[in-house]
């Protein structure tokens, strides 16, 4: 069996090389491996959607890719969208409705909505709750990230 | 909840997928989307020897048109499928149905090939195959077949594909004009697996349905297709008895089962309301509405 695989892998920019077991989540990578932690892991089979990722700009479930796959490939994590002293539009939205409590959720909802932001029109708050639908919170906070996503939208900031 | 170790081939094309199928006997697993492969790992419910990702096969994933069929690449992820201007203007119950597949991260890459392989008896696809009528290729390194959808699902997440055989393209045959549509499903929560779910087309030559299909999934162990109900409506209007009778035909053809979502009988009510439902619209589009 084959040990470990050379993988090199483009993360908000930077490309990383490493040498990888086949079975290695994405997710493991970018936070074990790499020490990106903002990605959060929660239920490990594609439910929770905390460590929602993009993979070449589509949102993806970190927890059911393999780092293997993502060799050639461009990730984004929340580590890309900005910083606490330079938020992009939407984290600043998040911060001024107060779209959440202990944070854990937070960073695959912004990845989700940054993705979804580019796809479908969200004309409705329902729309928006679909686009979240795969997406949980245990703060049950959901009421102020769909405001935060409609302000978004409302103020034509779709990132 | 990590993946069991397994040795990984990347495969190039269908010959090497296959050829590494047939080296591992039915101890590998092909790797598409992943969507219900990567979960069924990470618990540890399966332990192949091998996976060999498809992922990187050049033009496996593709929706094409031909003269009286579209053909759509076993690779072709969902949200292709959702927003494909040649699926929306020839099988927009595809299109509408497809949308209610998971949500937007799984449907970036879950695959179509990879839904009608795994055939969860509450899919969307796999009922849209049988609706459509859909013809399936099928790759092995002893060659190549195909196979209806109508033989390819034998039970529960149980299809005609032996674990050395690849599905690679599904072929839809185009629908006749003044056909009309529906689709239904009634789910805990958005995203879920169905409760129940129905589709139906109705092919309408001026008042009279000339042909009828009604297709349902999450109630039984594959998708099915409601013979008896789709037969009584050909020759006649869509009307208020017509409906009845074709929902009863419904609730009497189907044995769905009692599990923690649903019970037998509520699985089998709601198969019926959505029946009544899914083909109203499509009577409603069949006449232009």
């Amino acid at each position: 069996m084959k040990k470990t695989c050379e993988i090199a892998v483009t993360v908000n920019g930077t490309v990383y090389e490493a040498a990888v077991e086949p079975r290695l989540l994405l997710a493991d990578f970018l936070r074990h491996t790499l020490g990106l932690t903002g990605t959060h892991v929660g239920c490990e089979h594609g439910v929770c959607g905390a460590c929602t990722v993009l993979v070449d700009g589509d949102s993806a479930r970190s927890c059911l890719m393999l780092a293997v796959q993502a060799d050639g490939r461009n990730v984004e994590t929340v580590e890309s969208l900005g910083s606490i002293a330079q938020m992009n539009a939407l984290q600043k939205s998040f911060h001024a409705h107060h779209a959440l409590q202990c944070g854990f959720c937070t960073p695959g909802m912004l990845m989700t909505a940054t993705d979804f932001l580019r796809k479908y029109p969200l004309a409705t708050d329902d729309d928006i709750r679909k686009g979240l639908s795969g997406n949980l919170c245990r703060c049950t906070g959901y009421e102020h990230i769909v405001k935060a996503i409609r302000a978004v939208v409302k103020a034509g900031e779709n990132p | 909840m990590k993946p069991p170790a397994f040795d990984y081939i990347v495969a190039s094309d269908c010959d090497t997928a296959v050829a590494a199928l047939a080296r591992a006997g039915a101890d590998a697993k092909i790797l598409a989307g992943g969507q219900s492969l990567m979960p069924m790992l990470n618990f540890r419910l399966l332990r192949p020897s091998i996976l060999v990702d498809i992922n990187r096969i050049p033009g496996l994933g593709f929706i094409e048109e031909m003269p009286d069929s579209v053909r759509i690449g076993a690779l072709t992820r969902h949200f292709q499928l959702e927003t494909s201007p040649l699926i929306g203007k020839h099988f927009p119950v595809l299109s509408y149905a497809v949308a209610h597949v998971g949500h937007l991260a799984i449907r970036n890459r879950g695959t179509i090939g990879g839904s009608l392989s795994h055939a969860d008896p509450a899919a969307e696809l796999p009922m849209m195959a049988l609706l459509l009528g859909a013809t399936l290729s099928i790759a092995s390194a002893a060659g190549s077949r195909t196979v209806a959808a109508r033989d390819f699902f034998l039970d529960t997440m149980t299809v005609d594909l032996d674990g050395t055989e690849l599905l690679t393209e599904i072929v839809l045959q185009k629908l006749p004009p003044q056909t009309g549509w529906g689709f239904e499903e009634i789910v805990r929560r958005q995203g879920d697996f169905a409760l129940a779910a129905v589709a139906a087309t109705l092919t309408l030559s001026g008042n009279e349905i000339v042909q009828a299909r009604i297709a349902l999934t999450g109630v039984g162990p594959t998708p099915l297709r409601a013979a008896e109900a789709e037969s009584l409506l050909v020759g006649h209007a869509f009307d208020e008895s017509r409906r009845r009778r074709a929902i009863e035909a419904v609730r009497e053809a189907i044995s769905p089962e009692t599990d923690l979502h649903a019970s037998a009988d509520l699985r089998r009510h709601l198969a019926g309301v959505l029946t009544g439902r899914a083909l109203a619209a499509a009577w409603r589009r069949g006449r232009g509405g």
